[in-house]
């Protein structure tokens, strides 16, 4: 997270993000019309969203109240009185000629979001310009390879609950962006605000860039401002950056051109080839003529109204890694893979850490086992094979000495590809405590066979008995190699 | 206040109406005597007047999120001048849309 400019680069990025997430609403905005993602081409629309005459809109409740929740999650102060206006452009998938969005009273404003790497105390308040409620539009399909064909249009999007998060300049690298997308996400998803799945669009993000190059005289240059769109994954998003920043610093030793002397440029990335593309200028797009609109009326938000969304909007992931560090008394990075995994995974884990007591040990299992294994087969962890009972009693059998790690994660293994029970594997694979005099005697059978050993612990080099551990395996694969040595070292001193 | 032939003119591209020179002509005597006869609305004292975000003194309207039916595609397209059973056929739009 560089924020100054060093020799690998001579500027500083300054980057400010555009995000539209959809809400996690059952019906649009201003009508009963359902928003399930892939339903066939316009069979999700109404006199209201397709704009017809004498259609009026009216306010979705929960659309409202997710997005009270988003911002008030987002810090952001909510306006006790809100109203919407009319963006006014013509599009062929803007059946009414204008967007219901909301212009110079937006339901929210002034927020802030931290992202925070965990590996470091690098950290960086990213803050919140506003955040509003608005429409989103139908869908255009156009079939680039038949050339000159007619665009067809889908308008089950139309009118679909967006909210607009817009922030302030304050990200410094491509990389700090995408680290910050990824809070946002996992935020809103924590949230139940939105499901922010790019594929289907629930998600869109647009970028502002430019650099800040330090000149003669300690004057700093900016560069013009470009925007960028098109970007379909949160790795998109880094790579544009990096390509736009790179693409911006060669034009400004080419034209020393600056900010303010050239009208904001859109360009569209490019995933395959990996570059941004100038989009068509839009002569006067800028002029949207808000006005507003009449068809809605505002909205009042009371105190109690404000309190009861924040009783019933639970904790967000930050307020979580905290409290789960703090719980279980793991480190601040275990706390950070387990929720930035989901809601699910951590209910998964606090189910397990309370049946096994120790959340350490809980902790390694799901960094190491469940998670290697839930990214190896996909899934969801509901779905997850090894139930938080199942694996609490394997854990619960190694603590106990029944088995040892290694031999847990065997049969860990052996129930994930069976199915079985826990106690169906240890008897299918013969695994049996090992009794005391058992141990005995194959530890005596040990040090007889291998005399050079026993030497060598006796003259003081105790980790030679490690040797004698995969010959005990061998013998028995169910001993504890830990209780091995130890009892081959107390055979050994008695000699 | 009036407006000028290339206010009207502006006004006109934005609202995608292709103006002739006489229309023009027209257009602006029309609209600055509107805009005139508006105007005199700013003889008025608003200073200790709270703006108005809307004419009705209601505010609250919400309904609930539960799906209602919708219209068959087929409703949904026979007014379209042209549709291909499934979509709405409009010429052929190229690069970005308008705005999100």
């Amino acid at each position: 997270m560089t924020a100054t400019p060093t020799a690998a680069a001579p500027f500083t990025t300054v980057i400010g993000l555009e995000v539209h997430v959809q809400l996690q609403t059952r019906t649009k905005l201003f009508c009963g019309c359902s928003t399930t993602f892939g339903a066939a081409p316009n069979t999700h629309v109404c006199p209201t969203c397709l704009g017809l005459p004498g259609s009026l809109p009216v306010m979705n409740r929960t659309a409202f109240e997710l997005a009270v929740r988003a911002a008030l999650a987002l810090g952001c102060k909510i306006a006790p009185f809100t109203k919407w206006d009319r963006k006014n452009y013509f599009y062929p998938d803007l059946p009414k000629g204008y967007q219901i969005s909301q212009f110079d009273l937006p339901f929210s404003s002034a927020g802030a979001l931290e992202v925070v790497d965990p590996k470091g105390a690098l950290s960086r308040n990213v803050r919140i310009t506003r955040v509003h409620l608005e429409e989103d539009a139908g869908k255009s399909m156009h079939d680039e390879a038949a050339g000159t064909g007619d665009t067809r249009i889908d308008l089950n999007r139309a009118g679909t609950p967006l909210c607009e998060i817009v922030t302030e300049p304050d990200l410094r690298s491509p990389q700090e962006a995408r680290a910050w997308l990824n809070e946002l996400k996992l935020l809103l998803v924590y949230l139940g605000v939105s499901d922010c799945n790019m594929q289907e669009g629930s998600l869109r993000v647009d970028a502002n860039v430019n650099l800040h190059i330090p000149s003669d005289g300690g004057r700093i240059a900016k560069t013009p401002i470009v925007e960028i769109k098109n970007m379909n994954s949160f790795r998109s998003v880094e790579r544009a950056l990096v390509y736009e920043a790179a693409r911006q610093y060669e034009e400004w030793q080419a034209t020393k051109a600056e900010m303010g002397k050239t009208p904001k440029q859109t360009r569209g990335w490019d995933d395959p080839a990996g570059v941004t593309r100038a989009q068509r200028h839009k002569e006067e797009s800028s002029d949207y003529r808000y006005f507003p609109e009449p068809d809605l009326v505002p909205v009042t938000v009371s105190e109690e109204w404000l309190a009861a969304t924040r009783e019933a909007m639970g904790d967000p992931p930050s307020v979580l890694r905290e409290k789960l560090a703090a719980r279980w008394k793991i480190p601040a990075y275990d706390a950070d893979v387990l929720v930035n995994q989901g809601r699910e995974l951590v209910a998964y884990f606090e189910d397990l850490a309370e049946r096994v007591g120790e959340g350490k040990v809980a902790s390694n299992w799901m960094q190491q086992d469940v998670l290697r294994t839930l990214n190896e087969r996909g899934g969801s962890i509901d779905a997850f094979p090894v139930r938080p009972a199942a694996l609490a009693e394997l854990i619960g059998r190694v603590a106990k000495g029944d088995f040892d790690t290694s031999r847990a994660r065997e049969i860990f293994a052996e129930v994930l590809a069976s199915g079985r029970t826990v106690d169906e594997v240890v008897a299918s694979m013969g695994i049996a405590a090992v009794d005391d005099d058992e141990l005995i005697t194959l530890c005596r059978e040990l040090l007889a066979a291998n005399p050079r050993v026993v030497a060598d612990v006796k003259g003081g080099k105790e980790q030679a008995a490690a040797g004698l551990i995969g010959q005990a395996k061998k013998k028995n694969p169910n001993v504890n190699p830990g209780k091995v040595r130890a009892m081959c070292l107390d055979l050994i001193r008695q000699m | 206040m009036s407006l000028s032939r290339n206010d009207v003119a502006k006004v006109g591209l934005l609202a995608r109406l292709a103006l002739s020179d006489a229309d023009l002509d027209t257009m602006t005597r029309e609209l600055s005597s509107i805009v005139g006869f508006v105007g005199q609305l700013e003889k008025i004292d608003t200073a200790n007047v709270a703006p108005l975000a809307h004419p009705l003194d209601t505010q609250n309207v919400f309904r609930e999120d539960v799906p209602k039916p919708s219209l068959s595609t087929a409703e949904a397209l026979q007014s379209a001048p042209r549709h291909d059973g499934e979509c709405f056929l409009v010429p052929a739009v190229l690069g970005d849309t308008g705005a999100a």
